[in-house]
């Protein structure tokens, strides 16, 4: 094993240029797991490297492994949009997510690693005046709450993004919007290898290929789980498995109010810069925004039907890619280069569960449906809280698994529309 | 694309046919528990393979039919009344 990297820098960057960049090492331990440990955290995106990261450096745990079925940042960390944002209309809502776009904003600099996050501003399209009308509602209580959000006209929303068609004739006509302008895109993979990196240089041993096949059980508690490499204990065990978070739950043996949907989403190939704010219709489904590359990237709708295939619905694609193109008509000529679908923990009111399974010992951080991505910090952040003191953060005290008996719901998805 | 076969207008493609979710779950008697309401509402199997649930062919007959499928590879194993038990 070689050791990782120290810290990155301008200066370091320079010193390489003069000795052939000889001296970058891997960012993060190859681990092979030992026996035990205080703490696992069973999967390797971006809310279980981040859980590892604030577990060592929140609450001065180390001794901690990440299992990860396939490679870090493969799942749904490496699939989405790279959107971040705020814009939720609940209160319990507004500060978990506003916390975490705060912990975004200070990531590069908390992390050392350029995360490249670009608060570039987040649209959000009105097509009817039932769609302003909830859109004001929506900024307003934005505002309630202490997150940053305008109402735009429709010359304002054609100022901010000329390309999009603000004609009477459009298919989809745009008489407003509203803007998050804290929101934006930051770099998905850097994300994950961020909190790998953090996380490993603490002490924390990531295991990739290691794939969780059932859970050790002693006097009602979880005590370990056992893997393709072996039997491995903890006093207490995390999930953040997403799409995946049922399957896990079933060797465990409780259920979850979960269901897995395929979320597909595509790139074009890269163009000049034409498109410097992501914008977001609800009405036509897309998610729009271009990359630090220059591929026009879009976000689709969920295929309705359970899923664990990692491959999207062609009738979807095509959904989106003509309401797309109605908004923008200048891009009807660009080829598409990829497409792809990542597998998402869909809940009715489409807001995450974090906390205590039924199990003692088991956790879960699940839920977060077609939204993981903005929730990375927020998700580490509080998770870890749980996992290491055993009381729920205050920030996800709201997201217990019992709402669902008590009828305590948090219902984004008929509050705010939101789709996940 | 997947297609579906509507026990009363034949092989369609998917996009006809809307997904009702899971099928097969009695609704529970009126004096169960808050905990019980809460299992009939929101926990489901979710499972990873075959699952059973029903669909409508909302842009054809609109009839109700369940089907089994599998999550992963999308087969659909069988196609049955919405009245009749998991085959």
């Amino acid at each position: 094993m070689r050791e990782t990297n120290s810290k990155y820098s301008a200066w370091a960057l320079l010193r390489g240029a003069f000795s052939g960049h000889r001296q970058w090492r891997p960012a993060w331990r190859e681990a092979t797991p030992k026996p035990a440990y205080d703490i696992i955290v069973v999967g390797g995106g971006g809310h279980g490297l981040a859980t590892a990261y604030y577990l060592a450096k929140n609450h001065g745990i180390s001794n901690i492994a990440v299992l990860e079925r396939g490679w870090i940042g493969g799942g749904n960390t490496g699939r989405n949009t790279t959107v971040v944002r705020s814009n939720y209309l609940y209160p319990e809502s507004a500060r978990l997510y506003d916390f975490s776009l705060k912990l975004y904003e200070g990531l590069s600099q908390a992390l050392n690693f350029n995360i490249m996050l670009s608060q570039r501003g987040m649209l959000t399209l009105a097509h009817s005046r039932h769609d302003l009308e909830s859109m004001t509602r929506w900024a307003n209580a934005m505002r309630m709450n202490g997150v940053d959000a305008d109402l735009l006209t429709r010359e304002q929303v054609n100022a901010l993004v000329p390309a999009l068609d603000v004609s009477n004739q459009a298919r989809f006509p745009i008489l407003g919007g509203f803007a998050q302008a804290r929101g934006g895109t930051a770099r998905h993979d850097a994300v994950a290898w961020a909190y790998a990196r953090g996380a490993s240089a603490l002490g924390v041993d990531i295991v990739q290929s290691c794939e969780v096949q059932g859970f050790v059980q002693e006097t009602g508690r979880i005590v370990g789980v056992e893997t393709n490499m072996g039997r491995i204990r903890a006093d207490r065990i995390g999930i953040a498995a997403a799409g995946h978070s049922s399957v896990l739950a079933k060797l465990a043996g409780f259920r979850l109010p979960v269901t897995s949907y395929a979320l597909q989403a595509m790139v074009s190939e890269p163009v000049k810069p034409t498109l410097d704010t992501v914008v977001l219709s609800p009405a036509t489904g897309a998610y729009i925004s271009q990359s630090d590359k220059g591929e026009i990237v879009i976000g689709a709708g969920l295929d309705l039907f359970a899923s664990y295939a990692q491959r999207g619905s062609f009738s979807v694609m095509q959904h989106t890619i003509a309401g797309t193109l109605e908004l923008f008509p200048s891009f009807s000529r660009l080829p598409l280069l990829r497409q792809w679908a990542g597998i998402v923990d869909v809940v009715q009111d489409s807001s995450p569960i974090i906390g205590p399974t039924p199990l003692g010992g088991l956790y879960i951080n699940c839920g977060w449906g077609t939204g993981g991505f903005k929730a990375i910090p927020v998700g580490g952040w509080t998770f870890a809280h749980v996992l290491a003191t055993g009381r729920n953060h205050e920030l996800a005290e709201p997201f217990q698994l019992d709402r669902f008996i008590t009828g305590r719901l948090i219902d984004e998805a008929a509050g705010s529309g939101i789709a996940h | 694309m997947m297609h579906l076969a509507c026990p009363w207008c034949g092989v369609r493609d998917e996009p006809e046919f809307v997904c009702g979710g899971t099928t097969h779950i009695a609704r529970p008697a009126p004096d169960a528990s808050d905990h019980e309401w809460g299992e009939y509402l929101f926990f489901r199997d979710n499972p990873k393979g075959l699952h059973h649930e029903r669909w409508r062919h909302a842009y054809g007959c609109g009839q109700w039919f369940n089907v089994a499928r599998d999550t992963v590879t999308h087969e659909v194993f069988s196609v049955y009344g919405i009245g009749e038990s998991a085959p």
